[in-house]
């Protein structure tokens, strides 16, 4: 049976008097790869900051493992070491060389041995193929290896779930490549993720499920290739045409 | 006929006039020269022929008279201006270390987010707001004059030059608390999102990923602040502490010669001149650093 990772229960934002969540809902299992996809402004972003409690919530509730995080004992601080992130600019430590931009999470927030942690980190490091820059800065990479190095840096802290904000939508589209091979490979490995992105090919191929976001609340969410290839509501169909 | 997107049938003139080709290379050399010699040498004739000027020479830069200032002869009732430069140096040197450290205090309580800070923050904010507004010469008049009347003992019973200096880091803790926020707050907020979406607490994500990034894009200003500060312990002369310009002035009123007064400046000069040119090469290097990046 699959154990339900986070859930989002009617979860409302908004900034100002601009709502941009109205009522978000949507479960996510363990193993389960689920692409949330709209036009920008759909509040795709917003919906992952809030997972995170990077944003407070208006409405609504989020669970992480059946947990309420609107508890008032809950500590953001250690929710988020459960939830890791990935961000559309990278937003790598300039002033950290690649491999302590890996080791910050882990042996400052985790506090785990930074011996143990730099072993897991050159592994991961190896796996994309970048072990030999570990000692460089970030800005001498390109903006592909920047952001493998960003993801590598979210699965240092062994997350119970991966968040995703369009991770490609700043590259330059010979580099999109290679950032979606790595989340193809975490997909089969069964990598929990919930990732916002534009790339529909990337979605029909290796999200279990798809949701359609418009106007801060899932319009349309289903097996991937049924809601891709079929959608149902005419403002999913209207989407798909002007993004093929 | 050609359409006019083929564009001109014959090439334009493509050489550059004949005074840009002059300036060019070697020539820009001869020119830069000349007009060096013109310039500073006009300003020089200027205050060497003017009808006050041999008069100005005798009064302000009279080598006999500098030299006298510069060395003192308490015997005569004026002291060294030069041996004075050393209270400004030590003046200098305790309120450089005082205000880098309180300022970065007055600015972290002002970039505090935790609600139990709140006064904290109303306090700093009302103290950047007040000793930016106050001239430094009130302050140091203020403490100074201020301080001993209260009669708190040790505190009351100060030298003037601790007053001064203590005037100086609390006006100076000030403006480098402003440099030191905006350097903060000049790091994008994705830096912040990132560290804290890896569960670093406010802290840590202040400690190790915003501060060490933001020292380094303030160290130009911050040094510009200091250079400020050097010239500034002139202004604790007021409270009567006998350092370089209170030396002058004793000199000149009593040798009835101003030429004191130019070697305190050309004392300080002498100490703020490699800390410009250090600054300014900090920022060309960062400068070059930046658009290799770009």
């Amino acid at each position: 049976m699959s154990e339900v990772v986070l859930a989002l229960r009617g979860v409302r934002k908004r900034f100002k008097d601009h709502e941009v969540l109205t009522g978000v809902s949507l479960a996510l299992s363990r193993h389960e790869v689920v692409c949330l996809i709209g036009a920008s402004g759909s509040g795709k972003s917003t919906l992952l900051r809030c997972a995170n409690l990077l944003e407070r919530i208006d409405g609504g509730d989020i669970e992480l493992f059946g947990q309420s995080l609107l508890d008032p004992r809950i500590d953001p601080d250690r929710v988020r070491r459960h939830i890791a992130m990935v961000f559309q600019s990278f937003n790598l430590f300039p002033h950290l060389s690649v491999i302590d931009n890996i080791l910050l999470g882990p042996v400052h927030a985790l506090k785990r041995p930074r011996a143990e942690v730099r072993a897991e980190a050159m592994e991961l490091l190896e796996r994309i193929g970048l072990a030999a820059r570990a000692q460089d800065y970030p800005d001498r990479l390109s903006g592909g290896q920047q952001q493998r190095v960003a993801i590598v840096r979210s699965l240092a802290m062994r997350p119970s779930l991966l968040l995703l904000d369009e991770v490609t939508s700043a590259l330059d589209p010979t580099l999109v490549g290679e950032v979606l091979d790595l989340l193809t490979d975490l997909a089969r490995q069964g990598t929990t993720m919930l990732v916002a992105t534009h790339e529909m090919g990337f979605a029909r191929d290796v999200a279990h499920r798809v949701a359609f976001l418009e106007s801060g609340r899932v319009i349309e969410e289903g097996p991937a290739r049924e809601v891709l290839d079929h959608p149902r509501e005419p403002a999913t169909r209207a989407f798909l045409e002007r993004v093929r | 006929m050609s359409s006019a997107i083929d564009g001109e049938p014959v090439p334009p003139d493509l050489f550059a006039s004949r005074r840009r080709r002059l300036l060019a290379g070697r020539g820009g050399l001869v020119a830069s020269t000349v007009s060096g010699v013109v310039v500073i040498g006009g300003l020089a004739a200027v205050f060497w022929l003017a009808p006050g000027g041999a008069t100005v020479r005798y009064f302000f830069f009279n080598p006999h008279f500098m030299w006298q200032a510069f060395v003192g002869d308490p015997s005569k009732g004026f002291y060294s201006v030069g041996l004075g430069l050393l209270t400004n140096l030590w003046i200098f040197a305790v309120a450089e270390a005082l205000v880098l450290v309180c300022g970065m205090l007055i600015a972290s309580a002002r970039l505090s987010q935790s609600p139990v800070l709140f006064p904290f923050r109303l306090l700093s904010t009302a103290y950047t707001d007040v000793f930016r507004g106050i001239p430094i010469l009130l302050v140091i008049l203020m403490i100074g004059f201020g301080l001993p009347e209260l009669n708190l003992g040790y505190i009351s019973n100060q030298s003037p030059a601790v007053y001064g200096c203590a005037a100086l880091v609390v006006s100076y803790s000030a403006y480098v608390a402003e440099v030191y926020r905006a350097g903060v707050l000049s790091i994008p907020h994705g830096q912040l999102l990132a560290s804290r979406s890896l569960g670093l607490s406010h802290g840590a994500t202040m400690r190790r990923v915003i501060l060490p990034q933001a020292v380094r894009t303030v160290i130009p200003p911050l040094l510009n602040d200091l250079i400020s500060l050097q010239k500034d312990t002139a202004l604790v002369s007021v409270l009567g502490a006998i350092e370089t310009t209170r030396a002058a002035q004793i000199y000149s009123s009593t040798v009835f010669n101003f030429s004191g007064y130019a070697v305190a400046a050309i004392l300080f000069l002498l100490l703020t001149i490699p800390m410009t040119r250090f600054t300014d090469h900090l920022i060309a290097r960062d400068r070059a650093r930046r658009l290799a990046g770009a």
